[in-house]
């Protein structure tokens, strides 16, 4: 076990961990933020997906022990009050089914519209590939990040 | 309007107490049928055993719980919506909460088959009439005037000269009436909030992260339990060897059980790695089976007499021997996982004064008589509570996870979450089994004159569906059915039979419609009205219902007059007793036919919630078009081939093709919605990706035809 000083939605946390576990599993064991989901382990479903230093990344394929003094924000800590644009857009188009995708589709979205505030659907289709959903939400996915960029 | 009695043979479907806190408490019976008491003979005795509650309390907010299981669904918003409707309250005054099943008047919770709604139907009007006749009845009293003066509507009572009583203020009292023996139910053209779009009532927790999940569960001294189990189908644990991941930082314990053995450590990433550092030995005990004996043992089937015909009508020999043309071909379909993105997992504590069990499960009844029998307990000390759940697609009816998590708990004598990886999940599954299908239809002047179906498939009783269309539509009709028993855990996939079957008839259709030289939609049209002029046998299916998409779906789409450059494919079918029909748009990118759109029309009765009613479609179709041409899972010796998603590929969002829903007006009982749009898709994109490429597709997955769908 080693520890580890990150800093996760604002919060500098300490914990007692081996460095090859998973940023995923830290959260959810560790820290109580259980938002992030594990669907596949090996960066193919997005279910994981958080931001370190803002940038969308697969939290079952980083090692805490290489995230250093890099912010990481989760599903919970991506807005105060559930108010970001792409949180009010999931509510206008009720997106989820059964839901267990829908934090990692947020937290890809959310990293890919910083970057591309404007996109096209072509380039939500190729930023959004990474991401699984099993219910078959695309569609709602989509047409929610395109009113959520609009109203940004 | 309509009267309904709310007693059978002074049993009560329904029982009145005063809520905890004040305010009126009202227990029902999900289970109570749509048919009125009084028509039937006998009435099951569960359909008195009350498992859900509506409470008002005096603040005027409306609480409801449902006992129905939420798989994505959207059960959880939709059914509260029936009640409220009756109850006549504004739906912001309503709080949904999910019951777990731990007291003995929680029973027969079971999410699956599209029935829920189906089922609670009339108990949820039910219910909510009652409790609103009650609140009238207590205003009229303690105003002393005749309940027929007053009136109630969005949470108030109204009584003559300007009189007036929110709900919460006359609950309490309202507890204390007698439950009426017959209610009334609104008429269907007077719903305000059935038929208007609500919201998901989880959406906020889903959208910030709460903790929903079963995966999600953690407790005060819960160990994480990940389980090495056997890698082969046929395969049984002779020996294993714990030294290496007992030296793994975290794991407190290894324990073998039957043929499997558990890691148990306080992590779930120091369980995941204690048991890759498991060693063990396996012994075969059964044959190994592999993808090609599937396939060879079900052509050989397809090509066998059936003892008894599931279905015979006139003599499909003599038709074939009249016809001026036969069509005959086969189609094949292999295994498939669930890979709901929820992975199966479930948390136990077996203590010996109870059995707490809480996770995501489709079946907490039939469960918790397993775990019962498995530990050699009573039933009345296992309580199942339930979860959201990650996606069901029938992996959920199945409790092997639980009985898992029981078992371990009891060995380790401690409280445990088992949790699979996504390896385990799609390694150790009840699969949607492989099947085969035989066609062969005989036309004479374009008209289908004899119909022969043979199915066969892996551990699947009977592969057809021998009532369906097109029986009826045709004199001469044979439809047989070959089982080929396997050691492969095989079990209920979303929309089970059909999910392949309809694909592979719909195929057919539209080669029988070409050979006949017929418009596909108008060589359907003409078996259907054939079928209501002059029935052959009995037709089991609403004829009308069904001609009804059919035209409805062509019309919406502009069936057969597209847009330049666009290729369309049709195919409908009834199953869950929803009719869905879809046209399927495709156009070709650089030689590469790309599916851009379907169009669905659906009769499904009434519809409750319609932004949900289109999610469910929406997913349905996605998810027949993605297995369609996706999804592929073999077998070697025994071994899953497949493991994870980088093995087995699922549709992503650009490949999606968007969806666009038409509901018929309808005042009808609803009907299934989460798995009936999913066996027509796969068939209508087939279809248009023929007309754009001339390439028919026997076999799922088409990517397996070398074809590049972008
Ligand atoms: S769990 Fe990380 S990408 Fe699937
Ligand atoms: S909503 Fe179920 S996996 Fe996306």
């Amino acid at each position: 076990m080693a520890t580890f000083n990150i800093q996760v939605n604002g919060r500098q946390q300490q914990v007692d961990v081996d460095p090859d576990t998973p940023i995923l599993w830290v959260l959810r064991d560790h820290l109580q933020l259980v938002g992030t989901k594990y669907g596949c382990g090996i960066a193919q479903c997005g279910a994981c997906t958080i931001h370190l230093e803002g940038t969308a990344v697969r939290a079952c394929s980083l090692p805490v022990s290489s995230v250093g003094d890099k912010p990481i924000t989760t599903i919970e800590g991506l807005s105060e009050d559930a108010s970001h644009a792409l949180q009010e857009a999931w509510r206008e188009h009720d997106v989820p089914q059964c839901g267990y995708c829908q934090a990692g589709q947020l937290m890809s979205a959310a990293s890919f519209l910083k970057s591309n505030p404007n996109p096209t659907e072509a380039e939500i289709d190729a930023a959004m590939e990474g991401n699984l959903c099993r219910c078959g939400t695309y569609n709602r996915i989509k047409e929610a990040i395109l009113t959520a960029a609009q109203n940004s | 309007m309509t009267l309904i009695k709310t007693k059978h043979n002074r049993r009560s479907f329904l029982k009145v107490t005063a809520a905890s806190g004040g305010g009126l408490m009202l227990g029902f019976s999900w289970a109570m049928s749509c048919t009125p008491a009084d028509k039937v003979g006998e009435i099951p005795l569960e359909w008195f055993d009350i498992n859900a509650f509506l409470s008002i309390a005096q603040s005027g907010k409306v609480t409801i719980m449902s006992p129905n299981p939420e798989i994505g669904q959207n059960v959880k918003t939709s059914m509260p919506m029936v009640v409220a409707e009756e109850l006549d309250v504004k739906w912001e005054d309503v709080i949904v909460k999910q019951a777990p099943l731990n007291t003995d008047v929680f029973e027969r919770q079971v999410a699956g088959g599209s029935q829920s709604l189906r089922k609670g139907w009339q108990a949820l009007r039910m219910a909510g009439a009652t409790a609103k006749q009650m609140l009238i009845e207590a205003a009229a009293k303690k105003w002393n005037v005749d309940k027929s003066t007053c009136s109630a509507s969005l949470g108030v009572i109204a009584g003559e000269g300007g009189k007036s009583v929110t709900y919460g203020e006359i609950a309490s009292f309202a507890a204390e009436m007698q439950v009426p023996d017959e209610v009334k139910l609104k008429d269907p053209s007077e719903f305000t909030l059935i038929g208007t779009d609500r919201g998901n009532v989880d959406m906020e927790g889903i959208i910030t992260g709460k903790p929903l999940f079963g995966l999600d569960t953690y407790k005060d001294g819960m160990q994480f339990a990940v389980v090495l189990r056997p890698p082969a189908f046929g395969t049984k644990l002779k020996s294993y060897d714990d030294t290496g991941a007992k030296t793994v930082k975290g794991v407190n314990d290894v324990i073998r059980f039957g043929d499997k053995v558990a890691v148990l450590a306080n992590s779930t990433w120091a369980a995941m790695k204690g048991k890759k550092a498991l060693q063990a030995e396996w012994d075969n005990d059964e044959n190994l089976e592999s993808t090609n004996y599937h396939d060879r043992e079900l052509r050989k089937l397809l090509n066998t007499k059936a003892e008894e015909p599931k279905r015979k009508d006139g003599d499909v020999n003599k038709g074939f021997s009249q016809a001026d043309k036969i069509v005959e071909k086969v189609y094949e379909a292999p295994f498939l996982p669930h890979n709901c993105l929820e992975p199966m997992n479930f948390y136990a504590h077996v203590t010996p004064e109870k059995v707490d069990l809480l996770g995501p499960i489709q079946t907490p009844e039939r469960t918790r008589r397993q775990v019962a029998e498995l530990l050699g307990r009573d039933q009345s000390e296992i309580f199942i509570g339930m979860t959201r759940m990650g996606g069901g697609f029938g992996r959920r009816l199945y409790g092997d996870f639980v009985l898992e998590a029981a078992e371990i708990s009891k060995l380790a004598n401690s409280p445990v979450k088992v949790i699979f990886s996504r390896e385990d999940d799609m390694t150790a599954g009840t699969y949607r089994p492989a099947s085969k299908y035989k066609f062969k239809a005989g036309l004479k002047d374009g008209k289908m004159i004899a119909y022969h179906l043979v199915g066969a498939g892996v551990n699947m009783g009977n592969a057809t569906r021998e009532k369906n269309f097109p029986a009826g539509t045709v004199a001469n009709y044979l439809v047989e059915s070959h089982n080929l028993k396997s050691n492969i855990t095989t079990g209920a996939w979303r929309a089970p039979i059909t999910n392949f079957l309809a694909y592979a008839e719909q195929s057919f259709f539209d080669e029988l419609a070409e050979s006949a030289g017929a418009d596909p939609v108008q060589f359907r049209l003409d078996l259907f009205q054939q079928a209501k002029d002059n029935p052959v046998g009995t037709v089991d299916y609403d004829i009308d219902k069904f001609m009804g998409v059919i035209k409805l779906a062509a019309e919406k789409a502009n069936w057969g007059n597209p847009d330049a450059g666009i290729f369309q494919g049709f195919s409908a079918y009834y199953s869950h007793n929803t009719y869905v029909a879809e046209v399927a748009e495709v156009i070709m990118k650089k030689d590469t036919p790309v599916v851009t759109k379907v169009t669905c029309a659906v009769d499904c009765g009434i519809v409750i919630n319609p932004i949900a009613a289109k999610n469910q479609v929406e997913g349905g179709v996605v998810d027949g078009v993605g297995h369609a041409m996706y999804g592929d899972f073999s077998f070697y010796n025994g071994q899953p081939q497949q493991n994870n998603f980088h093995q087995y590929r699922m549709i992503r969002m650009k490949e999606a093709p968007k969806v666009e829903t038409h509901f018929v007006k309808s005042y009808n009982d609803p009907t299934g919605l989460g798995e009936p749009a999913l066996p027509p898709a796969g068939g209508a994109v087939a279809n248009a990706i023929y007309k754009a490429t001339g390439q028919r597709f026997y076999k799922q997955p088409f990517m397996k035809d070398q074809i590049v769908l972008g």
